[in-house]
Order: structure tokens, then sequence, then C-alpha cells
């Protein structure tokens, strides 16, 4: 994980001729970071390809396959990550005052909603795995195409984003070490901002995820 | 290598507006789901998303504050994004 | 005058000596150097792959091979060429090496990451390998993994595939890296109509990279989960279409074939001018003709798709599309041609390489107007036809690229040079065997023959033992041209800092460079390629 060391210092050559550095360029580690989460959101987009595709194709047994997943745990997740990107958000208000304090208990309180929102995903996927509805099943298989790729979509992209899911609170993990042993601070806080980006984007996703798979009734 | 940076501070009371906006957009799209609009369901819900979502990239990742590598690179991503899924429907809703 | 310490001497970070100051590099130009190494490696591989698939083809029926060693063969050669070759090797290479110094600067913005893309890369070959060797046998659905095969076949695709998505993570990062340095690192002079044309190619390259890679990514993921879990998104039986898996893997490598091209025409703008003494004829037409191709040739992906039962207004769209991408390429061999309209032309390797180059990749180009015409494309689509257009501009094209930077920049990175008449000899052995190999293809693809066909009607047999014996020549050139090369090391001719006249940062540097690229700070001058001063050194008889 080396490269996720991102203190970088801003070079160039000075007059002397001889290397510049310790002037760390957080807009460029920015920049950097923004073109990562570009990638992530073309990945996701072939995703989306598909989805849009069959969903044309099939549409009303999307809507049934929508009636079989819980709206309200849905909508809990939603609101879930919201908050906490909002917690996130607010961790680098609190590190840009100095409230090292407040920054630590915005980064913990989001990192427990990664955990509910990943404790509800598991219920979720265990009611359906019990329910026979996963990809190759029985029930799948012998059913209905577009309910097959229904639920197909359904497992793929929610699976992906679980995964991404993980990543982020990864990085908001490692982000609270350094905000509790003070390596990130109000004048050196890119590994908290950039960790704050990707969490946006897990958030991001979801924001379609939800209305796409549990809304289209 | 800019020695200002950009260090706009977004204030609790501001994020927490935002959060507020988003929490009622998402109890929209719930409501609306309950209520049969025919074709428009789901063009709405999408459009709902799509509200909830420029606000989280507005805001709380601050691109309303970035410049325009970040703005304009962010553009052409959602453009490529647009082109993959409609310029294959040129082939699936013609077939 | 002080000698300055080369790179060789000053590991980055400092303190690492023997194979530590390499494989913990920070440094861009070992980086560079250490892709080098590694792709010349596995060029070789493939090519010994080709030349053995030729050799089968050389007679009907079996001439060394059956038909599923065959079928690997064809496969491994694409997967190694595309993916560990051509996409890689010039930036990697060049990129590594010279954007930095091309910029003013004195590395790359994430030179950790860059670290980092070198390991992706060889991990990415290393599963290749242990793909070769393990369970079923490497793949044997071509490099394009169509579904169903890919999805049903025993083979090792998941290995192959996983090593595929792995090199894109390499190329994407890479991208990234170059991107930031561009926008961030360049010297405070230099604005953005001041940046070298290869810069700038590789710079539109890389949001081809970070924009289409993931697509691929996520095609071959796919790929994985449906062998392992059978979710059936491409799959008829279960309601899928296998037709999005080809819209999925071209939206990616239809692209690809620009992150391929682009920097190979960089170079070539690099070189035309020095050897023309004379400034490239539209510097602004170009920088934007580079942009215009990376847009232009993510919107015309399905033009591979004309027969696979897409619908007809798809196939009308994407034909007509793809006529539009040709321009902004035109746009480029009309500025090369034009920089040399009364120049001063000096003949050397590099420019004999880009000769070359303009020639073998206008061809490859004119024949893709062919392919990307509907009607002519339903008849020669899948045949030898396809085989010879890519041919021409991947390996005429950035192939030759390839050679002319390596000619180019050689005495840079080394400090030496090599032997010119050499040079020539094998260029032009290459280049001979090359049409040798590849024309008698468009004809064969014109009467039919298939691509990826073990054997073939008797009719087919001339042209393809004519091909065989081009392929022996084609490599016959390439090994004089790389022997050539090497030997300098043994001949240890020192190179100057400005052997050829060029004019572009890297040419005011010692060759080798020093750790931190520059020795004085950089002179950026108002255009990059301002030959006055050569003209004048070369008047008053310095040159």
């Amino acid at each position: 994980m080396i490269f996720l060391k991102l203190q970088h210092r801003s070079r160039g050559v000075n007059d002397e001729g001889s290397c510049m550095n310790n002037r760390i360029d957080k807009t460029g580690i920015k920049i950097g970071m923004w073109l990562f989460l570009y990638s992530e959101i073309i990945l996701f987009g072939g995703l989306f390809v598909l989805y849009a595709v069959y969903f044309y194709k099939y549409p009303e047994f999307f809507s049934e396959g929508g009636k079989e997943l819980n709206r309200v745990i849905g909508a809990a997740n939603t609101i879930v990550l919201l908050v906490s990107s909002f917690t996130v958000a607010a961790s680098i208000t609190a590190i840009q005052r100095k409230a090292k304090k407040q920054a630590i208990a915005f980064l913990v309180f989001s990192i427990l909603c990664g955990i509910i929102f990943l404790v509800n995903k598991y219920f979720e996927w265990g009611a359906k795995i019990h329910h026979d509805i996963y990809p190759n099943s029985e029930t799948l298989v012998s059913g209905e195409p577009g309910l097959n790729i229904f639920f197909g979509l359904y497992y793929v992209i929610t699976g992906l984003h679980g995964l991404h899911v993980i990543v982020g609170m990864t990085l908001l993990s490692i982000s609270l070490i350094l905000v509790m042993a003070g390596k990130v601070t109000e004048s050196s806080y890119s590994m908290l901002e950039n960790s704050g980006l990707y969490w946006h984007l897990v958030d991001l996703i979801w924001i379609f995820v939800f209305p796409l798979f549990y809304l289209v009734l | 290598m800019d020695s200002q940076e950009n260090n706009h501070i977004l204030s609790y009371t501001k994020l927490a507006i935002i959060l507020g906006i988003l929490l009622i957009l998402t109890g929209i799209t719930v409501a609306v789901s309950y209520r049969d609009l025919g074709f428009f369901n789901v063009p709405m819900a999408l459009a709902i998303a799509c509200t909830k979502v420029t606000f989280v990239l507005l805001f709380f990742m601050h691109l309303k504050y970035e410049g325009p590598i970040i703005n304009l690179s962010f553009i052409g991503t959602i453009s490529f994004l647009f082109i993959m899924i409609g310029f294959t429907f040129w082939d699936v809703a013609f077939r | 005058m002080i000698k300055t310490e080369s790179f060789y001497d000053t590991p980055s970070p400092a303190g690492l000596t023997g194979i530590r100051a390499w494989l913990l590099t920070h440094d861009h130009k070992r980086l560079g150097l250490m892709y080098m190494w590694a792709i010349l490696f596995w060029f070789v591989i493939a090519m010994l792959c080709g030349l053995l698939l030729r050799t089968e083809l050389m007679s009907q029926g079996k001439t060394i091979m059956g038909p599923e060693l065959y079928n690997s063969l064809f496969t491994l050669h694409g997967v190694i060429m595309v993916f560990l070759f051509v996409i890689p090797a010039i930036p990697a290479i060049f990129g590594n090496f010279f954007l930095p110094i091309q910029l003013g600067t004195d590395d790359v913005f994430f030179p950790r990451l860059n670290l980092f893309s070198w390991y992706l890369f060889m991990f990415g070959g290393l599963l290749a390998l242990i793909s070769l060797f393990s369970g079923e046998g490497f793949p044997d659905t071509g490099w394009t993994f169509y579904v169903p095969f890919s999805v049903e076949v025993n083979t090792n695709v998941s290995l192959t595939v996983m090593a595929a998505f792995t090199l894109g993570m390499s190329s994407m990062l890479t991208g990234l890296n170059f991107i930031t340095t561009f926008h961030r690192m360049r010297d405070k002079q230099m604005g953005l109509m001041q940046i070298p044309l290869f810069t700038w190619s590789l710079y539109a390259t890389a949001w081809v990279q970070i924009l289409a890679t993931p697509v691929i990514s996520i095609t071959l993921v796919l790929v994985v989960v449906e062998r392992l879990f059978s979710v059936g998104l491409f799959d008829p039986d279960k309601g899928g279409d296998p037709i999005l898996y080809q819209h999925l893997f071209w939206m990616y490598s239809h692209p690809a074939v620009y992150i391929m091209i682009l920097p190979g025409m960089g170079v070539i703008s690099e070189i035309i001018p020095v050897f023309s003494r004379k400034s490239i004829f539209g510097y602004k037409a170009i920088v934007w003709s580079s942009m215009g191709i990376a847009v232009a040739g993510s919107l015309v992906w399905a033009h591979h798709m004309y027969t696979s039962g897409m619908s007809d207004v798809s196939v009308f769209f994407f034909s007509l599309l793809t006529f539009l991408v040709a321009i902004p390429s035109a746009v480029k061999v009309f500025s090369w041609v034009a920089t040399m309209y009364k120049g001063s032309i000096e003949m050397t390797p590099p420019l004999l390489l880009s000769l070359i180059f303009i020639y073998l990749f206008s061809i490859g180009g004119l024949t893709g107007l062919v392919l990307g015409a509907v009607g002519p494309d339903i008849h020669v689509h899948d045949t030898h036809f396809v085989v010879s257009h890519f041919h021409f501009v991947m390996f005429g094209g950035t192939g030759f690229a390839f050679f002319a930077a390596l000619h180019f920049w050689w005495p840079k990175m080394f400090g030496i040079m090599y032997d010119f008449k050499k040079a020539y000899i094998g260029s032009i052995l290459t280049a001979i065997g090359f049409l040798f190999h590849y024309i008698p293809m468009f004809i064969l693809g014109m009467q039919g023959m298939p691509r990826r066909y073990y054997d073939y009607l008797p009719k087919y047999e001339t042209g393809n033992f004519l091909a065989g014996f081009g392929a022996y020549l084609l490599c016959i050139g390439i090994l004089i041209m790389f022997a050539n090369l090497f030997m300098s090391f043994r001949q240890r001719e020192p190179a100057s800092s400005n052997p050829w006249g060029g004019t572009t940062l890297e040419w005011t540097v010692p060759s080798p460079p020093p750790l931190h690229n520059f020795v004085d700070k950089p002179q950026v001058m108002e255009f990059p390629y301002d030959f006055s001063e050569i003209a004048a050194q070369v008047k008053r008889g310095e040159r």
C-alpha cells in the first residue's frame, strides 16, 4: 500500500538547477484522486450500461423483481450512507478547524455507518439466498429470464458496491489512525480529504442503485 | 504549484442543510414510488437521484469550489458515460 | 568541464545499492528502463509466437503443430502483443523517461505510484506466464475472449483475464500520473502551447487510459463472475445478450488502439522536425487533432461488430462516425509531410524509421476506411484482410514508431551511439519483410480466407507461403536492428547531449541525464521547435 502515502512534495528545478522539495502540492494530490474516481465511475458505468439495456428489454420483470426487494431496508441503507457522507465531510471541517476530537468522533461514526450498511446487506442477501434467489439458483434458472437478469444485476452491482464500501472503510480507518497520531492536521489533511472523496463516491453509486433496484415498481 | 491552497471550509451548518435536503429528496423519491405514475415513475426516480448526486458532488465533494481541470474532466467523464449507454441503444432499441 | 553524475550513479531514494537501487527506485528514468527490458522480453516472445503461427500456415494441413496449440498460440500472440507490448511500450518506456524532462521538471507527480505501476505490469505478466503452464493450459478463445466460449471453455481463461485486468490497472495509473504531472509540475515558463508534441500525445493518451480502461476491467470481471457463478448476463437461455459483451469489450478495445497509436504519432512529431531542421508544420493542429482522436475514438467501437447481429441503425451510425475519425489522423500525416517540405533533410535511422512509419501507417489507415464502410466489411470481416489492416497500423504504425523512438532516444538514455549502417540494414530488411508478410494477407482476405483458421483451402497456399517467407525476413530484420542496438553497449561510442540537433528540453541535458534531470535551470523556449540556433550551428560548421 506504499502508494497510499499521498504526501507528495511538489518538486521542480530551482535557479541553481537543484531539486526543490518540501512543498506539498495538495491540489495535485486531489487531482490525482479525482482521476482515480473517474475510473471508478466508468467501472460501475459498464454495469449501468447492462442495467439500462436490460431494463429496456424487461421492464415488467424488473418491476416484479423490485417488488421483492425491501424498500424500507433500501431506504435505511440510503439514509445511513447519506449521513455518513455528512459526517465524513464534517470530519474534514473539524480538522480544518483543529478540532481533533470532533474529527475523530465524526470518522468513527462514519465507519460505524459503513458497518451498519454492510450488516444490512448481509441480511438482505441472506434472505434472498434463503428464498433460493441467487445466481444460477433453481428458481432463477427455471423462472423468467427477465427476473434472472434483474437479480443477476442486483448481486453483481451491490456486490461490487459492497467491496467498495469495504475499501472505503479501510481508507477512512487509516485516516482515523493518522488523525489520532497527529499525522493528519489542519495544514496537511490530503489523506483524509481524499479518503472522503472515495467514500462520497461510494455514496453516489448507492444513490443510483437504490431507485434502480428498489423503486422500479 | 500555488502556495495559497484552496482551504475553503464548509461549516457544519451548511453541511447539515445539504444533508437535510438529501434526506428530504430521499423521502420524496420513496413516497413517489408508492404512487403509480405509469411511465413517469422511472424518469422521476432518476431525476431525483441526479439531483441528490449533484448536491453530494457540489458540496460534500467540494466540486463547486474546484478549478477548471477537475470540473471539465468530470463533465468529460459523465459525457463518456452517457455515450457508453446512449450509443449502445442505437443497437438495442432498433433490433 | 565538470562531469555530472548520471542517474545511473545516483539512486533515488539515496543509499540503495545493487538490485535494490532498481527494484525500489522512485526515479522515472530507471522505471522507464525497467519497463524497457520487460517489454522487449515480451515482444520477443510474442514475435516468436507469430513466427510459429505463420510457419504452421505456410503449407496446408499440419505443418508443425496441431489445431488446439494453434488456437492457443494466436490467443497468446494477441494477448501479449496487445496488453504487454503495443499498449504500454511507448508510454511506459519513453513516456516515463522523457515526459518529466520535456516538461522541465525532475520526476512524475506520484513517483511511488509509478513504481507500483511497474510492479502491477510485472505481476500481470507473471499471471500470464502462470496461465501458460498451469491447469488446462492457455486459453484458445482469441485475445477478444468472446462469450459464450470464454465463459464455458475449461482453459485458463480466468487467470489470463485477471492478468489483463492487472495490466489495465498499471496502464490506468500511469495515465493518472502523467495527467497530474502535466498539469502541476511543468516549468513555470512553459505554457500549454509550448509543450512538446510527444508530451501532448501522452496527455491525450492518458485520458483514454483513465476513462476507457475501466470498461475492460469490468468486462473482464464479468467474464470471471460468469465462469464462477453462471449469473447469465450474457447467456440467452437466462435472458442475457451475448452482443452486450461485445459492446463492452470494444468500448475499451477500440479506444485502446488510440492508446497504442497516439504516443507513436507523438514520437514521429518529435523526429521529423529535428531531421528536417525545420519547425513542425501545424503545431496547434497536431495538438487539437491528438485530443480530437482521443475523443472521436471513443465514439466508434461498434464498427468491430457490423456482422454481430446488432441493429441496422447502429451499423449505419457507427460506420458514419468511423469515417470522421480518419480526419484528425490525416491532419497529422499532412503536417509531417508539410514539415519536411523545403526542410534540410538529414537522413538518420530515426528518420528512416519515421518515414517507413508514415508509409505503413497510411496504408493501414486507408484500409481501415475499407473496413469502416459496411458493404466491403461484410465481405472481409474476420478474414485476413482485417489481420493485415491492424498489423499495418499497430506494427507498421506503433511498432515502427517504437523502433524509431529507440533509435532517437538511445543516445540520451545510455550516453552511447549505435552503428548507423547496421541500423539502416535492419530497418529496411524489416520493412521489406513486413510488406512481403502482410500484403499477401490483404489479398488472401479479399479472396475469402478467414482469420484464426488453422487450415485452409488449396487456393490460399501461395499467399500463405509468401507471407511466411516475409515473416522470416521480418524477424531477421528486427534481430539485426536489436543486435545493432545492443552492440552499442560493447562499442561504447559516446554520445553528446545533443547529437541530433533537437530543440526540446531533453537535448539540453547530459546524455545520460543526472538524477534530477537538469544541471542548470531549464531554458524554456517561446516555441519548442525553433531551429534557428541549430541552423546557426550548422552554418558555423559545429554540426
